[in-house]
């Protein structure tokens, strides 16, 4: 048992942490937000710089074979920060999708254009109906002479304004919800029949509602085996949870800290705030929210790459559960500590709560994990 | 990073597991299973049992018969102890007089104390609240004042765990008013045969004798049973907080309670589905679960953390152990009286103690739930009630 970073994460932990103190204090991301794209161009050359944008893939990709420890400590950085580029789109998601599912050419293709930062991905998949049901997919894929004709609509496509490429998943057999017969397609996003509606998120993020109609693709656009892609986009879905959820670590521990820094400043009938009781032992809930919910973070880290994908869907739903619940708690508690600052846009607290609440609906709720993991039998096994 | 344990912590996993299976005798074994009351004679097998193996005292000094595990592999024995299930090891002895006497005992103390607390000849109580001095402690009055080579005790103890039990008491009492309160308390060792100390029952929610109150008549004690300086009694008091850290959370007792409350609820029947299939239930158990895995792996980060610490230096997280443990302690006992149904209801004490001659109405093992469900309440209020461990938390971690 071993709970320490290597020396190359820990150098890597220092560098990103310093860039996001440096570089992206709440002023800086108001400006970075009024970019076109709602993000900054430059900061996202920066972490092409920093070998960020190609950490979980292979050297010969331009990247740098890093771990889920990696991406956790990243983005545990990022969600200090409240990051706004598509770097859970681009490098998890869609990046990941590719890394793990795609054929050497696609990888050749695709991988080094994410690492040195040149090629943006968004991954197109849950649609109006599905909710947090992976397997919902309504889109379809026809088969044509020499490839596949898309049809469909796709809904909450994270950073889906700005992407070059979308990895779209469509029906290719089976009903609506059928394990089967679903299939991952590498779109060029000004393929025509693609539109995209673009709009900004609570949490002032960007997204697209994307629409295929009639979308040529060619044969070789097919992620993996053509019918039998689920497997692949629980396990992608799995990375993204566990690297959501150091994110939502990395905003709980920031909103903690600019919360005891306002109970020490804040002054009412001649003393500081946090020398109230009822005060301290709600910031102590909130110590113990957040120590329950990065240790599950790290949970979901460590178990991510279990070989037992059962296992692994088990663990990362169990993580997910609590930091959901801590999320959800800090939010609604450091706004309350906050008093009426913590209601105004123009303060930092709201938008962590803007961010907490923002994650708690990707890829499945807490009542969404929950069920799975009572469905899958618990953690601890039954014995008298 | 690596949160599995490495081979030789599994390899010495194995060999514990493999030793509390063949130790560990039958009778204790199976009236920890039906979750009974364990008699004092149990506590003294088992301990006997764990000292002639060399393993009652694993975090004392090597010198006093302690071990070299460090944090990581005394958390697996704990943590495999609980899940035997075998008796938690008397607390006062091991975790705390005798550590205090390691630190701050003359070497006659120690020699003539030490082996006997190991070995459980001597059981020690602990003589610290009093009526009025709960959470405020070192407001406490009971006195001792020097009277040639004795001190003469005079003043009240209460909810004084398991004194009928006890041989010794080790004690706070005041030697000086002068000062602060805490800069004139001392910490003495009293036998309790000594005449003058009377000792009475005080009985709790669940119809069981856990506590006492304790009286001092003119109690002679004397000078050489006192630890350390005279008006240090505090600091030495103190010592062991935060010390605790290995095992606080006392995970393994509520995974145990949870495995039980999955296997006994597939014998309960909500209509023609057994209790164990209903999403209500499976989902309320999933829920605990993953507090528990959370607060499973956060005592394991302060077990590692441990290492880097100097050694005996405190760790303010080990607070929130107690806290959220304790919580999910009273969780889990209440999960499994709520398995129990209205049987739970049913007082049976007999069964509580496995010395009934009739058969128990309703299954057997529902007869102790709710006793445990309603003793495991002073679980957040003992050792700092949960609300003064948050305030001890909001001053050493938060600094507010």
């Amino acid at each position: 048992m071993d709970f320490d970073f290597s020396d190359e994460q820990r150098m890597l932990k220092e560098s990103v942490d310093q860039l996001i103190t440096d570089r992206y204090t709440f002023e800086q991301r108001k400006q970075y937000m009024k970019e076109e794209a709602g993000y900054s161009r430059s900061q996202w050359e920066q972490y092409a710089e920093m070998g960020l944008l190609g950490l979980p893939f292979d050297e010969k990709y331009g990247g740098v074979s890093g771990g889920p420890v990696e991406t956790m400590i990243v983005m545990e950085a990022f969600g200090r920060g409240l990051v706004l580029e598509p770097y859970l789109a681009t490098v998890v998601l869609g990046g990941g999708l590719i890394n793990l599912g795609g054929n050497d050419a696609q990888r050749a293709a695709i991988l080094p254009q994410i690492a040195d930062g040149s090629l943006l991905l968004a991954y197109a998949h849950s649609e109006a109906q599905s909710r947090y049901n992976l397997a919902d997919v309504a889109t379809t894929a026809k088969r044509d002479a020499d490839g596949w004709i898309l049809d469909g609509e796709k809904s909450f496509v994270a950073h889906g304004n700005c992407a070059d490429k979308l990895v779209v998943s469509a029906r290719i057999s089976g009903d609506r919800s059928s394990r089967d017969g679903i299939a991952l397609f590498l779109v060029d996003a000004k393929t025509p029949g693609v539109s995209r509606k673009s709009y900004e998120t609570q949490d002032g993020q960007r997204a697209a509602q994307i629409k295929l109609s009639g979308v040529k693709v060619s044969s070789n656009d097919a992620i993996g085996d053509p019918g039998k892609a689920l497997p692949l986009i629980e396990r992608v879905a799995d990375n993204a949870l566990a690297a959501v959820a150091a994110e939502a670590v990395g905003a709980m521990a920031a909103a903690h800290d600019v919360t005891l820094e306002y109970l020490r400043a804040r002054k009412q009938f001649g003393v500081a705030i946090g020398s109230f009781q009822v005060l301290q032992h709600r910031a102590v809930d909130i110590l113990v929210s957040l120590e329950q919910a990065r240790s599950m973070a790290l949970y979901a880290t460590m178990m991510v790459n279990d070989p037992d994908p059962a296992e692994r869907s088990k663990a990362v739903s169990a993580a997910t559960v609590q930091i959901r619940r801590s999320g959800k708690f800090i939010g609604q508690q450091v706004v309350q500590l906050h008093g009426g600052i913590g209601m105004t846009l123009e303060y930092k607290i709201g938008h962590y709560f803007k961010r907490l609440t923002a994650m708690e609906s990707l890829l499945g709720d807490t009542d969404h994990h929950l069920a799975a993991l009572a469905r899958a039998g618990g953690l601890i096994e039954a014995s008298a | 990073m690596d949160l599995r344990f490495t081979p030789d912590e599994i390899k010495f996993r194995d060999e514990v597991r493999a030793f509390f299976r063949t130790a560990l005798p039958a009778s204790i074994r199976r009236k920890m299973e039906l979750g009974q009351r364990i008699s004092k004679e149990d506590t003294v097998t088992w301990q006997r049992i764990l000292n002639a193996k060399g393993w009652a005292v694993p975090s004392w000094s090597r010198e006093w018969g302690g071990t070299d595990w460090g944090p990581v592999k005394t958390y697996i024995f704990k943590e495999e102890m609980q899940l035997a299930p075998a008796p938690d090891p008397l607390s006062f002895n091991v975790s705390m007089v005798g550590p205090v006497l390691i630190a701050f005992g003359t070497e006659a103390q120690k020699k003539h104390f030490l082996p006997r607390v190991a070995n459980l000849d001597i059981w020690f109580c602990q003589g610290f609240s009093e009526p009025g001095a709960g959470s405020d402690l070192a407001s406490l009055r009971t006195s001792a004042k020097r009277d040639g080579d004795h001190y003469v005790v005079n003043g009240q103890k209460i909810w004084t765990s398991r004194a009928h039990h006890a041989d010794w008491m080790f004690c706070l009492v005041r030697t000086s008013t002068e000062g602060k309160q805490q800069s004139g308390i001392s910490y003495l060792l009293i036998d309790t045969k000594t005449p003058g100390l009377t000792i009475r029952p005080i009985h709790t929610i669940d119809g069981e004798h856990h506590f006492n109150e304790v009286f001092f008549d003119n109690v002679r004690v004397p000078v050489e049973n006192i630890v350390g300086e005279e008006n240090k009694g505090w600091t030495y008091a103190k010592y062991l907080l935060g010390h605790e850290r290995v095992g606080i959370a006392r995970i393994g007792a509520a995974k145990h309670r949870i495995q039980r409350a999955k296997a006994l609820a597939a014998h309960v029947f909500v209509g023609d589905t057994p209790l164990s299939e209903t999403v209500r239930f499976r989902e309320k158990v999933a829920s605990i679960e993953v507090e528990l895995k959370a607060l499973e792996i956060t005592q394991m980060r302060v077990v590692a953390n441990a290492v880097h610490l100097p050694k005996g230096a405190a760790d303010p997280t080990s607070s929130i152990l107690k806290l959220k443990g304790t919580e999910l302690q009273q969780a889990t006992t209440e999960i499994l009286m709520e398995v129990a149904g209205a049987n739970a209801m049913i007082r049976q004490q007999e069964h509580l103690w496995g010395t009934a001659t009739e058969p128990s109405i309703g299954p057997e093992w529902t007869a102790t739930t709710a006793a445990d469900y309603f003793y495991t309440r002073a679980a957040s209020i003992y050792g700092g009630s949960n609300e003064i461990q948050k305030n001890v938390i909001a001053k050493r971690i938060l600094e507010l």
